[in-house]
Parts: structure tokens; C-alpha cells; sequence
């Protein structure tokens, strides 16, 4: 395992971050840090990297115990949200300083420089200054500035927060693609479940400075382990006293043996999807059909319906 | 930005400056009667200086700014400000850092501190150093009547220029640039070098610049304190009052305009180095 | 980022409490100790020094006269303060950036300079505008006014450095809104520009009467000094010290000091802890 963190617990005043957490991270591999702001994950990560130092237990970077260990002697690469980008410095002056600090021959943080320039393509930006960059651009800097050093493990802080929507889908996409081309265990927070299920290999749901679950995309997504890694994941309802995901459940128009009954009080279509709103007695359950399903069946608002998990599902919880 | 229909004649509303800024007639009277008294108070005599200076044409002016004396109080005043700001460009910065970086019980009273070179009046300044540094001495040191007196006289009235322009550029610091610098294996004082001084290298420039015109600038302090004694501890703006004392205004203006001069020259300069530096990186 | 990291936070090592007792020791040699010994001095015959001073008729107009000019002059420099800091940063004209760095130069000329500069253009004998205004009964050099006048010139940048920042902070947004509802300049500016800088405001008049107060060298230019009528408080320091009057020259000094400070701690206790 790359990184082991074992029973790690931090406080600010009376605020516990982190409560005696432990999570082995996977060599080569990209996973993400995923829960809702406040919840920890960040601390976490910083604790890996050595800029906070945990109250008690932990941190092992392969293999050496790294607990002690100021951030320069970690040798861990690590990517801010908002670049932390040397604003006196050119981009090419940015990505060469780590190189630059020990020491290394002219020649060799030269082409070192030129083929991580190339690698995160702004080649034609290396003699700008960061002010002169795009959000997009300044970031992958930042992360050709990690990875110049050839760090054990790549650290990036909600490195996409910043940036607006198409960006950070873009740059998303680019992150997994440089994972799979350089390779490098990489641990990324965000408090996006969608960025983490599609660009993770595992996710670790941290919340209120406990781990919920720890799994891959589908475990987390179709097993989640509670309530809350449920909702947080994807889009929940209810159906009794079960929570389920929208378009596990199905509609049924005819008599129908363990169907809830109900009336159908709205129906809105999103793009391909269509949400049905069925009005049981106590509740108000949202099913999810795709539009041929739901031609097929006919629905029409006030018409009487039954409700149920979808046969081939697997019960959650 | 329509004025209401209550409020039917408001000619101000349609002639006050809006987004562009243009003056309007009554902030144009008012700029009017401004520059007005500025003038009067501060260019015009400013002015007078440097025109009484050459009235009596370059030859006047040259002796009377290069008589042994007179050169020798020249070259002490700007010997000594240039000392003095060096050593307030490294303990500036540094009291700037304890200032915004460190806590401490106490550390509210160092801010007192730092501003009663800049509040106190300049002839009790002189008085203040003399009851530690002079004759009666607690520490028995007595540097009154000597150049260090008129050192340590910079020193106490140039104090607050650095500090008080580093601090605030410090305070708004990025800390998280100091973090990548440190998880790219930079140590403090790397990042301190090639990080963190980059980014205060203009406010120590202003700082610095302020600093020195002071010092040359300098009087009240060292009335008492380093005697005045010709050709040793006596400073340009001595020169310049035992001049007009003796009723010779063209000798005091000429000296009066190379102190003015200096100062310029040196602001100028601060100026485009701290540009300089912040264009290079 | 909504968890505490970017919490200030101390460096770690000996370094730390290096350049801490560096800067202590520095300041404490430069000012604390030095300052405490004025005062002791000046009580170190019990309040005899202080009763000297105050029973001094001469020296009791000194101050009087010293606490009047600076009054005045602080008066005027807020008035021109507030209303330069207004055009500077409410309007754009040619040759603003050229009228800030000249406001700010007060601060870089020699106060002998200045007294100088007063005398050139308005001494009653060979000034420029002096001989004129005398002859219509005005003396301004070796007089009140003069005094005034040089006291104006080196505390004139000090309300503006304070208020011009608070303006371009508060932004004019408040203002445009005013005019929309109706209010004239007049009223715009007093009941929505003036409480908007109001601290601004009132640390530039706290720092200008430290200032004001204190000043020394142009007074002594265009006072002439003459006993009784034209001598402010600073200027009793030096002649006591020089007459061996010492305990004379402790006391007044210790007065001086001590409003100079309360100025300081004023402003330091009334400013938000955020700011400095």
C-alpha cells in the first residue's frame, strides 16, 4: 500500500477534523477524498502532505514512517484549489522550481521543464507570467510544478473548484488521462460526487471527520454502506421506509403483486429521463423512467398506479 | 439614475459627476480653490527655494554649496541616511514579520511603539535618546557630540517607514504559495528568498525611499543630541538654519535645493528598482 | 475552503523566538527604555519640575500658544483634507496622479526647508508676496500666522493618507444611490459620504495634532523665537536645555510626550484589531 494512515485524529480548538481515522491508499492508483465541506477531507490530505500535523497516530508513505517528517522531506507532490502560483515567476520558472531547489544540472531541468510543458500542453505559455493564464491553464501548471520532482504520491486539493463548469469537466477528463499515462498514486478531494465516480478508481466518503465507506464507484453507488453515502452519491427517494434510487423503482399501470398504490400527481421531462411524481398515502415517491418506458405505460397526471423495486435490483443496506 | 417625479427640479441630480467623474461647476471651484491654497502654502515657497537658489546665477549657487562645511554636513546627511535605511530595510521587515506572523503577550504595545517615532515631536526625541545615550546615562554610554548620535537620531525618526509599509503587503500574503513552495522541498529560508521577498521587495522600496528622504531631512532630534559641531556631527539642515540666521537666503536656498534634489533622486530611483524587480521575478 | 487551514499559523523552531527577542530588544532600546526615562526624569524632583513649568507664565503661553496653532492648523488641514481626498478619488481630472505624489511630499521636506520656503515668499522684507501683505497690515513671518502656516504644511498629507483609503474602500455605490433618491451634494455628503469616513477621518485629525503639536524646526524658522509671543512648547524644550534648565526641559518634554503617546494609543485602541 502507498499510503497508510492509522488512526489519525485532529483537533482546531474544540473542533475535531479528523476522528481516528485509518485508510490504506492504493499504490498507482487515483482516489478520491469525497464528502461534503467541513467534513475533513482536506485536513486529511494535508496531513499526508505534511502541512498540518495530526494530534495522534500515523502516516506512512511507502512503507517509511512519515509522521514527523516536515513537507520537504516528503517528497509528495501537491496541487492547491486556488494554483498557489509563484506570481513573480514565469510558467516555465514555476514548473523548474522544484528542480531548481535541489540543485539539479541546467541542462537536465530544462528538458525536464519542456517535456512536462508539453505534457500539460502550454508549451507556447512557458516565458508568460501565471496573471497572463487562464484558471484552466494556471492549473495545470500547478500540476506540472508537482509532478516535475517526481513525487511518491500526487496531492490535489479540489483542484477543479475553482474553475467553472465546462472547465472542470475538461480538466476532469484530462486529470484521469494523465493518471493513466504517468501513473503516479494520485489522491484528489472533492465534494463532487460526480467528478469522484468518474474519475476515481476508489473513493473514500469522509464526513464529519469519520470515513463512511471506502469502495470502488459501483460498491459506493449500487452498496452503499448507509443512509448517507446514499444520498450524498446520487439521487435518492422514498418508498416506505426504504430509501431507493429513482430509477431502481418501477410503474406499474395494471394489478401488480408488492406494488405500492398510488396517483400520479407530475410528471417533468429532463432531456432523455423522465420523472414521474407518484402521491402514495404518506409519501411522495419519484420514479425515473426512460421515455420509452414511459410511453409504453401511457401515464397521464391523476392516473392510478402501483410502485416498486424493479425486480432485478439488489436491495440497498 | 432618474430623479424622482416628488422631487421635480433637482438641476444637481442632472449635472453631478456620475460614473465618468467629470467635474462638475461646484467640485471644479472647489479643485480651483484647492490647488489655490496649496499653491500658496506649499508650491509657490517650494518654488521660491529653488528659484532664490539659481537667482544669482550657477557660480553663487556652486560655492555655496561646495564651502568645506558645508560638504562635510552634506556628506555626513546622506552617509548617514543611507546607513540608517539599510539597517531599517533588514529590522523594518523583520519587525513586520513579528508583527503579523508571531503572537505574543504584549505584542500590542510594540505597535504603540513603532508609531512614537512618527507622533513625537522631534526636539523631545532628541531628549528622549539623550536620557539613555547621553551624559546621564543609566547604561553609562555617552555618544552625545558624536556621529553616532547622529546616527542613532536617523535610526529613531526613519523607524516606522519600513515597517508600516511592509506589514500590510505581508498580512495579505497567499500563505498557500508558501505551502507548494515547501511541498516542492523549499526550507523556510529558501521560500523566505525566493518566495516571500520577491513579493515584498516594492513596500520595503516605498518604505526605504520614505526613509531616507526623513533622515536627510532631520533636525530637531540632533539639536541636542550631537552638538552640530562643524565638519563632525553637523547635518545639512543645520547648514541651512545657520545660513538664514545670518541673513544669507540665496546660501540657504542653494543648500536647501541639493537636499531637495537628493530626496527626488532617490524616491525617483526606489521607484524604478521596486518596478524593476517586480517586472523580472 | 471551509475548514480551518489557512488559520495563521507560527513557525515551528528557534527561529521564531530569535528575531522575536530581536525586535523586542531593538524596539526597547530605541524607544521603550528611553521614552520611560524622559518620564522619570521629569519627575525626579517629584511634581517641582512640573509646578516650574506651569507656573512659568511665559512657559504657559508657550503651550497655550503651541495648543491654538495646532488646533487651527488641524482644523484647516481637515477641511482641505477631506475636500482634496473627495476630488482625488470621486473624479478624474488631468494632472491627479501628479497632485497625489505632490501632496504627499510634506513628509520628505526638511522642516527647516519649509520654514525656509515660508520666509522666501512671505517675510516682510524680501519675500514675494511679504513686503505687500504687510504694508496692508498683515504679518505672517516672525508671527501667528506664519506659525500656522508652517504647522499646515508638514501635517497636510496626514488626514488625507487616512481618508483617501477609506473612500476608495467604501466605494461611491451609496452616493449614486442618494443622488437617485433626490439628495443634492450637499446632503449626499453629509449624511452618507462624512459618516462613511468618519474613523478615517478621525484617525488623520488625531495624527495631524500629534503632528501639529510637535512641530519644531519651520516653527523655529518663522517664529523668531521672540519670548512671550511667537515661543510654542517645543521650542521651550530646546532653550531649557540649552539654559541648563533641565528638570524645565524634562517636564515640558514629558508633557509633550505624553500627548503624543495618548494620540498613538488612541488611535490604536479605537482602530478594528483587523486592520494593523
Amino acid at each position: 500500500m502507498s499510503i497508510e494512515i492509522v488512526n489519525v485524529t485532529k483537533r482546531f480548538g474544540s473542533f475535531v477534523a479528523l476522528d481516528d481515522v485509518s485508510v490504506s491508499i492504493p499504490s498507482g492508483q487515483l482516489t478520491a477524498l469525497l464528502g461534503p465541506s467541513g467534513g475533513g477531507k482536506s485536513t486529511l490530505l494535508r496531513i499526508i502532505a505534511g502541512l498540518e500535523s495530526a494530534d495522534s497516530g500515523r502516516v506512512e508513505i511507502e512503507g517509511v514512517d512519515a509522521t514527523r517528517l516536515p513537507p520537504q522531506k516528503r517528497n509528495v507532490g501537491f496541487v492547491f484549489q486556488h494554483y498557489a502560483a509563484f506570481k513573480h515567476l514565469s510558467v516555465r520558472r514555476n514548473v523548474a522550481f522544484g528542480l531548481e531547489i535541489r540543485r539539479r544540472p541546467k541542462a537536465e531541468i530544462r528538458s525536464r521543464v519542456d517535456e512536462l510543458l508539453a505534457l500539460v500542453h502550454l508549451e507556447q505559455f512557458a516565458d508568460r507570467l501565471p496573471a497572463q493564464l487562464s484558471g484552466g491553464q494556471r492549473q495545470r501548471m500547478a500540476l506540472a510544478r508537482a509532478l516535475a520532482v517526481e513525487p511518491t504520491v500526487l496531492l490535489l486539493d479540489e483542484p477543479f473548484g475553482a474553475l467553472d463548469a465546462k472547465v472542470r469537466k475538461e480538466l476532469r477528463d484530462w486529470l484521469r488521462r494523465l493518471h493513466d499515462e504517468v501513473n503516479v498514486t494520485t489522491v484528489f478531494v472533492t465534494h463532487d460526487q460526480e467528478e469522484a465516480l468518474e474519475v476515481a478508481d476508489k473513493i473514500v466518503v469522509i464526513n464529519e471527520g469519520r470515513i463512511e465507506q471506502i469502495g470502488s464507484p459501483d460498491q459506493l453507488y449500487d452498496e452503499p454502506a448507509n443512509d448517507f453515502v446514499m444520498r450524498f452519491l446520487g439521487p435518492v427517494t422514498q418508498l416506505g421506509d426504504r430509501l431507493v434510487r429513482p430509477h431502481d423503482l418501477e410503474i406499474l399501470t395494471g394489478d401488480a403483486a408488492g406494488a405500492v398504490a398510488g396517483r400520479v400527481t407530475r410528471i417533468v421531462r429532463v432531456g432523455f429521463e423522465i420523472r414521474v411524481e407518484v402521491t402514495t398515502d404518506d409519501q411522495v415517491v419519484v420514479v425515473t423512467l426512460t421515455r420509452a418506458e414511459f410511453l409504453s405505460l401511457g401515464l397521464t397526471v391523476g392516473a392510478p398506479v402501483g410502485v416498486r423495486v424493479a425486480a432485478a435490483v439488489v436491495p440497498a443496506g | 439614475m432618474t430623479s424622482a417625479t416628488l422631487v421635480p427640479d433637482r438641476p444637481a441630480v442632472s449635472r453631478r459627476s456620475g460614473r465618468d467623474g467629470r467635474l462638475t461647476r461646484a467640485s471644479g471651484l472647489g479643485l480651483g480653490i484647492a490647488m489655490l491654497w496649496f499653491s500658496l502654502l506649499v508650491l509657490i515657497p517650494l518654488a521660491a527655494v529653488v528659484v532664490t537658489a539659481v537667482d544669482g546665477g550657477w557660480a553663487a549657487f556652486w560655492d555655496a554649496v561646495t564651502t568645506p562645511q558645508t560638504a562635510a554636513a552634506i556628506r555626513l546627511t546622506v552617509g548617514t541616511a543611507f546607513l540608517v535605511t539599510l539597517v531599517n530595510i533588514v529590522m523594518g521587515t523583520l519587525i513586520a514579520w513579528v508583527l503579523v506572523r508571531d503572537q505574543f503577550f504584549g505584542k500590542r504595545a510594540l505597535e504603540v511603539l513603532i508609531d512614537v517615532p512618527f507622533a513625537l515631536p522631534t526636539i523631545v526625541a532628541g531628549l528622549v535618546l539623550l536620557s539613555l545615550y547621553g551624559p546621564d546615562s543609566p547604561l553609562g554610554v555617552d555618544i552625545a557630540n558624536t556621529r553616532v548620535a547622529v546616527f542613532l537620531a536617523f535610526l529613531f525618526v526613519t523607524l516606522p517607514f519600513v515597517v508600516r509599509t511592509v506589514q500590510p503587503v505581508l498580512a495579505e500574503l497567499d500563505r498557500e504559495v508558501e505551502d507548494a513552495a515547501a511541498s516542492l522541498g523549499a526550507s523556510r529560508f529558501t521560500t523566505f528568498r525566493r518566495i516571500i521577498l520577491p513579493s515584498l521587495a516594492p513596500a520595503i522600496a516605498a518604505g526605504a525611499a520614505l526613509s531616507f528622504a526623513r533622515g536627510v531631512s532631520e533636525y530637531g532630534s540632533l539639536v541636542l543630541l550631537s552638538g552640530n559641531l562643524p565638519m563632525r556631527t553637523e547635518v545639512t539642515s543645520v547648514r541651512i538654519l545657520s545660513s538664514i540666521e545670518n541673513d544669507n537666503l540665496p546660501a540657504a536656498a542653494a543648500v536647501a535645493t541639493v537636499l531637495l534634489a537628493i530626496s527626488f533622486v532617490v524616491i525617483v530611483a526606489l521607484d524604478v528598482i521596486q518596478r524593476r524587480v517586480v517586472r523580472r521575478g | 475552503m471551509a475548514e480551518p487551514s489557512t488559520v495563521v499559523r507560527p513557525a515551528r523552531g528557534p527561529g521564531r523566538y530569535v528575531t522575536r527577542v530581536l525586535v523586542v530588544a531593538y524596539l526597547f532600546f530605541l524607544v521603550a527604555w528611553p521614552l520611560f526615562l524622559v518620564g522619570k526624569n521629569a519627575f525626579a524632583d517629584g511634581f517641582e519640575n512640573i509646578r516650574g513649568i506651569v507656573e512659568d507664565p511665559d512657559i504657559v503661553h508657550a503651550l497655550e500658544l503651541t495648543v491654538t496653532v495646532a488646533l487651527i492648523a488641524v482644523v484647516i488641514n481637515t477641511v482641505f483634507g477631506v475636500g482634496i481626498s473627495l476630488l482625488l478619488v470621486r473624479y478624474r481630472f488631468p494632472g491627479q496622479r501628479l497632485l497625489s505624489a505632490l501632496l504627499d511630499m510634506p513628509l520628505s521636506v526638511s522642516p527647516i526647508v519649509v520654514g525656509l520656503a515660508l520666509v522666501l515668499v512671505y517675510g516682510g522684507r524680501n519675500g514675494w508676496f511679504g513686503p505687500a501683505l504687510e504694508s496692508a497690515g498683515f504679518q505672517v513671518i516672525f508671527a501667528t500666522p506664519g506659525i500656522v502656516m508652517a504647522t499646515v504644511f508638514v501635517a497636510l498629507p496626514l488626514v488625507i493618507r487616512e481618508v483617501v483609503p477609506v473612500l476608495e474602500e467604501v466605494g461611491d455605490e451609496q452616493e449614486q444611490a442618494a443622488r437617485s433618491l433626490g439628495a443634492n451634494a450637499v446632503q449626499t455628503f453629509l449624511r452618507i459620504t462624512l459618516p462613511a469616513i468618519k474613523w478615517g477621518v478621525v484617525y488623520g485629525v488625531v495624527l495631524s495634532l500629534a503632528r501639529s503639536l510637535g512641530e519644531f524646526g519651520a516653527v523655529k524658522v518663522v517664529s523668531g523665537n521672540v519670548l512671550g509671543e511667537t515661543r510654542t512648547a517645543t521650542l521651550v524644550v530646546e532653550e531649557n536645555y540649552l539654559n541648563f534648565d533641565k528638570g524645565g526641559a524634562y517636564a515640558t518634554a514629558f508633557l509633550l510626550a505624553l500627548v503624543a503617546v495618548a494620540c498613538i494609543v488612541v488611535v490604536s485602541v479605537i482602530r478594528p484589531k483587523d486592520n494593523r
